[in-house]
């Protein structure tokens, strides 16, 4: 194979305007982080009051809460994306329809919703599972002691069940990262996006999906670090570990 | 006066009826032990008078407030009422001394300076003082479960629980929690135990129920339970605990 290796050229200007090529993948790298933010935060908020909903007595709520799970985890992110980017927006009343068409970002937006209730999914069953694998004693001790029953979650068993599933969280939270690359099918230029643009103009593709790769693994490994770290501060003195059970993830 | 009042209380676990026709009264200052073979429904009675297990028949009355009522407020009723476990529960992730303050803050409003010297107070009465801020995880069995009654006691209850509350301790630590038990007993505090324990039955309750398959099968005074049992099933469970 006959390859032109060029590793300079990071530094030339790019035909699309923003600059040097380094430039377009900063550019990338910044919408991927935004869009990874993004998505967790609400994956993270949804993901765990789903979560708790599946744990209560109230059955309806836990129907509720089961269909959630199984709807955004069983259908491929890659259909959801396009579910939502271009399927969603026809369903409802034309004007509507066309003003969130024409909505600046509107890629962004749709990707950031459809990642975030992607992953609220696989975060509701971690959750799930961290509780239930709280012995029942500890609600009960919550409610003899006179605290309702959203108090004791608040109180008693959160605290304990997302201890517990801090590792299958960070690796959620990886993936929300590694998943926003498919964004780029609705039109973000995001990270990955960014790296075939590079390839497009310039043909170099091993520079710019080495640059990518890389980038993808150092912003892994500072997530890993920084929920390692995270994992430390909340460890509780007595007990081995963050928490005494292994919770079985939820796949 | 009867703190706690059962009324022909029946609970059935889908075709399998666990409690039957159960009827009892612990009078208010009374320690009243409750005993029988396992899988008798010690525990699942006991944890019908603060509604951990709902029932499907009859009535409990706590202080006169029924506990079957639906519009009873069962969160307000369970703050009045002390209950200790057998794996004590403790909350894992907090202090000891939270442990202690969490109803008081959470359920009694209680600012947080005042739940504390409360707490104290308690921990020096199960002698724990110095493990005030340890966790759960750093206790001995026997520490965590005096912890346990110190939080049941900061409700300042009307009455107290206790569901085999030494059963799962080294018997080294038994006394340890036995003593603090008997010495809320002297001062007056309404008592009901699930127990093997007949040591402490004799010494400290007032009256000892025996259940088997879910029903009541005796209900005397502790001395009579202990001198002449009238079932033929209370002297079997008798002879086998007393004699090893």
């Amino acid at each position: 194979m006959k390859y032109n290796w060029n590793w300079g050229i990071f530094w030339q200007l790019s035909p699309d305007g923003r600059g040097t090529y380094l430039d377009t993948l900063i550019a990338g790298l910044g919408w991927t982080l935004a869009t990874a933010l993004s998505a967790w935060v609400i994956a993270l908020i949804l993901g765990i009051i789903v979560g708790v909903v599946r744990t209560t007595p109230v059955r309806w709520l836990r129907l509720l809460g089961d269909a959630w799970v199984e709807v955004f985890r069983n259908v491929p992110l890659l259909v959801q994306m396009f579910l939502w980017f271009f399927v969603f927006p026809e369903l409802l009343p034309a004007s509507v329809g066309v003003w969130l068409k024409q909505l600046p970002r509107s890629a962004f937006y749709t990707a950031v919703l459809c990642l975030g209730l992607y992953t609220s999914a696989r975060v509701a069953e971690q959750t799930r599972a961290g509780i239930q694998s709280l012995a029942r004693g500890q609600r009960m001790a919550g409610i003899a002691l006179g605290l309702t029953l959203p108090q004791t979650y608040r109180f008693v068993l959160l605290p304990m069940a997302l201890r517990i599933v801090m590792p299958p969280l960070t690796s959620e939270f990886l993936n929300v990262i590694k998943n926003s690359a498919v964004a780029l099918t609705i039109g973000l230029v995001e990270l990955t996006a960014s790296a075939r643009s590079i390839q497009e103009f310039s043909f170099q593709v091993f520079e710019a999906f080495t640059a990518a790769t890389l980038i993808y693994m150092f912003l892994n490994l500072i997530v890993v670090a920084g929920m390692r770290w995270l994992e430390k501060r909340v460890a509780i003195p007595g007990l081995i570990g963050p928490g005494q059970a292994m919770p079985q993830a939820g796949h | 006066m009867a703190m706690i009042e059962m009324k022909d209380v029946s609970k059935w676990y889908g075709p399998v009826q666990v409690l039957k026709d159960c009827s009892a009264a612990v009078n208010k200052g009374e320690v009243v032990v409750v005993c029988g073979p396992s899988g008798s429904g010690k525990s699942t009675l006991i944890k019908t008078v603060n509604g951990l297990e709902p029932f499907q028949r009859g009535d409990v009355l706590v202080n006169g407030i029924s506990v079957g009522d639906p519009k009873t407020n069962l969160t307000r009723l369970r703050a009045q009422i002390g209950m200790v476990f057998q794996h004590f529960e403790l909350f894992p992730h907090m202090s000891v001394v939270d442990n202690i303050s969490l109803g008081q803050v959470r359920v009694l409003g209680r600012s947080r300076d005042e739940a504390t010297a409360r707490s104290m107070k308690l921990l020096e009465r199960v002698g724990l003082t110095q493990h005030a801020a340890k966790y759960p995880g750093q206790l001995s069995g026997g520490q965590q479960q005096r912890v346990a009654i110190a939080r049941a006691l900061a409700m300042d209850p009307l009455a107290m629980l206790f569901d085999e509350p030494t059963s799962a301790l080294d018997p080294e630590m038994i006394n340890e929690v036995l003593d603090v038990m008997t010495e809320l007993a002297r001062e007056g505090m309404t008592m009901m135990v699930v127990t093997h324990e007949m040591g402490f039955a004799s010494r400290v309750a007032h009256r000892v129920i025996f259940m088997d398959q879910g029903q009541i099968v005796e209900d005397d005074k502790k001395e009579d339970f202990f001198r002449t049992p009238r079932s033929e099933r209370a002297q079997q469970f008798l002879s086998k605990i007393l004699h090893h």
